[in-house]
């Protein structure tokens, strides 16, 4: 049984790289706006959707990737246009409202163009499997990885280093001091639904030829990647990108020990029990009220 | 003319929160519930429709009472409808139970689980909160679908024994409209009371702030817990005798969806009105009943149908057309009569 341990670890990395990028995206938008976007899991499979059309439209398999990614950027940018922002100052919970409206309404378009069947995605190179140890892995593991690694990576330098992403850490902070540095808030908050949409799109393309995708795949993965942001501590991107991974581990541990059955049940107990004992998350900063 | 505007502010201003709060909403709601099997016994949207929206109102307002006035959001209320409804549907079918000791026995599980976990899920705050009772629904949830010698699994239990009472039993549709409108609307006073009672009063200062509250000496853990129990074991009820009305059930009506669904309802009338949770309710099932003949179309449609609304009605279909109205008439009032006295 624990010889099977370092293949359950490479399928849950996998998985959870997926989560880690979705719960990035969560974290971003939530730290612009406090708005938790339930359409995050949408991007994902649009994203997947579009890269499989143009390639079986004949696209070559680079430019369906970038014109897939810009496509569900742009899907982005139109939610916080069009939706979010007509609603500025209206609740949290109003706000979370429309968001699930949206998924709706994108999940309802995907089904029109695409329909309700599975579609495979092409492996990026190829499916002669790797030997690792015991262990076996696809080039696309790795592929979904190391794509991983480096949008982490990117986002990290982007938030720490670049003025832009100051600038959206300042907004976050506190908006209205961002407003009178002169930083364009509103222009912030578009940018923080493109972004989370880009890492969705890839997010989407990286993982669909393994788990193939369908018009309702968003709603799982929006869940995990929501679970994901929690863990870590809302507003914290690396915490979300240490709770996806953490919970794509926890779920094929589960599967692979206990039961696949109950694989997410038992991610969503340790869940629990962490919040429990953690109020704000793993990595979450404990909130003060101001009263 | 004037005089029949001022009837109607003042039914509004009662309805609103006046002097009997909500007393004439429940008679006229009361008098819409019985005249419609009587007017269209046969309706299809009287006696189908109308007792699935008899449930979920009954669902949305228990919800309303946590989510509208306590202020706690709730992303996993399907949960405790499953519950009750599980409950029900086991413990007739695989080991005889009278209905009604069955209903009784879920019930009393129900506030066991909700008392049990209340505590320490209403410490957490805003998304976490929102992450541990999704995260308690969708445990449930995979419970009816797995433990398959207990619940079925995916196909459920089916064979569920109806209801009877005093040698009266509830056998056609038309009997369930009148036993399920009769619930909901003692359910419906139960709110109104609870709202305009001192619980009602510590509950509304909880939601604006819980520190303020407590220094005004609420015992704000224990309300919220309170508030919890009772709006589970309402939903527990409503489950059930979905479960006898439907002699069956299956994890799909129990789902994350349903309980996302359940939200809907209570911010698509309006948070923090029980009229509002209601008008949601029956807003959101009526529109998915009409819906159903554009197919594909459907999901598109309830998205968009959604999203318009909370734009452009933030505050609720209910409470933002009500406040409307209410401005409307004020305005036209305004010029004729300048003292502009309050309508208690």
């Amino acid at each position: 049984m624990l010889d099977q341990l370092p293949q359950f670890l490479i399928t849950g990395v996998t998985v959870g790289s997926i989560y880690a990028l979705v719960g990035l995206g969560f974290a971003i938008i939530y730290n612009a706006s406090d708005v938790v976007n339930f359409a995050q899991g949408e991007f994902v499979m649009i994203g997947a959707m579009m890269a499989i059309s143009l390639l079986t439209a004949g696209a070559p398999f680079l430019i369906a990737l970038v014109l897939a990614a810009v496509c569900t950027v742009a899907v982005g940018l139109a939610l916080e246009k069009f939706a979010v922002e007509p609603a500025r100052g209206a609740s949290v919970v109003t706000l979370i409202i429309i968001t699930i409206g949206a998924s709706i309404l994108l999940r309802g378009i995907a089904l029109l163009v695409w329909g309700k069947n599975f579609h495979a995605m092409p492996h990026f190179s190829g499916e002669t499997p790797l030997h690792l140890g015991s262990a076996t892995l696809l080039p696309q593991n790795l592929w979904v990885m190391g794509g991983t690694a480096v949008l982490v990576i990117a986002v990290r330098w982007f938030f720490g280093r670049t003025s832009v992403g100051k600038a959206l850490l300042a907004c976050s902070c506190n908006p209205t001091a961002a407003q009178l540095m002169g930083i364009n808030v509103r222009r912030m908050l578009l940018l923080a639904y493109g972004l989370s949409a880009l890492l969705g799109a890839v997010a989407g393309m990286l993982v669909a030829p393994i788990t193939f995708t369908s018009y309702d795949a968003g709603v799982m993965l929006g869940l995990k990647g929501f679970s994901a942001a929690i863990l870590g501590g809302m507003g914290n991107s690396m915490g979300a990108v240490a709770g996806g991974l953490l919970l794509g581990i926890l779920e094929s541990l589960g599967a692979g020990f206990v039961s696949s059955g109950y694989k997410d049940a038992i991610a969503f107990v340790v869940i629990l029990l962490v919040l429990f004992f953690k109020p704000s998350g793993l990595f979450g900063r404990g909130s003060s009220e101001r009263v | 003319m004037s005089r029949s505007v001022q009837a109607l502010q003042g039914g509004v201003a009662l309805w609103r929160g006046g002097a009997r709060p909500g007393l004439l909403g429940l008679l006229l709601l009361a008098a819409v519930v019985v005249a419609l099997p009587l007017l269209f016994p046969k309706n299809y949207f009287v006696t189908v429709v109308g007792v699935s929206v008899g449930f979920h109102v009954i669902l949305a307002v228990s919800l309303n009472l946590l989510i509208g006035y306590a202020g706690q959001i709730s992303l996993g209320h399907a949960a405790f409808f499953g519950l009750g409804a599980y409950s029900s549907a086991i413990l007739t079918t695989r080991y005889d139970w009278n209905p009604w000791l069955a209903m009784l026995a879920g019930l009393a599980a129900v506030f066991l689980i909700a008392s049990l976990i209340s505590r320490p899920i209403l410490r957490l705050r805003g998304h976490y909160l929102a992450m541990a009772t999704l995260g308690f629904g969708i445990i449930v949830h995979i419970v009816m679908v797995q433990a398959v010698t207990f619940t079925g699994g995916p196909d459920g239990v089916s064979g569920i024994p109806g209801l009877a009472l005093l040698g009266w039993s509830v056998r056609t549709d038309l009997h369930w409209y009148w036993v399920v409108a009769g619930v909901m609307l003692a359910v419906v006073w139960l709110s109104l009371n609870i709202v305009d009672s001192r619980t009602g009063r510590a509950l509304r200062a909880v939601h604006g702030s819980e520190f303020a509250a407590e220094m005004m000496g609420i015992d704000t853990t224990r309300t919220k817990a309170q508030v919890f129990v009772l709006s589970a074991l309402i939903s527990a009820l409503a489950g059930s005798l979905f479960a006898h009305q439907q002699g069956f059930v299956s994890p799909d009506s129990f789902s994350f969806f349903v309980s996302i669904e359940l939200v809907t309802m209570v911010v698509l009338g309006g948070m923090a009105s029980t009229y509002g949770a209601i008008f949601g309710a029956a807003a959101l099932i009526l529109l998915r009943a009409g819906l159903v003949v554009f197919h594909d179309y459907e999901m598109v449609i309830l998205g968009a149908i959604l999203m318009a609304i909370m734009i452009f009605l933030p505050q609720g279909l209910f409470v933002g057309l009500a406040r409307g109205l209410r401005l409307a008439l004020t305005r036209r009032r305004e010029p004729a009569a300048a003292s502009g006295d309050e309508v208690a």
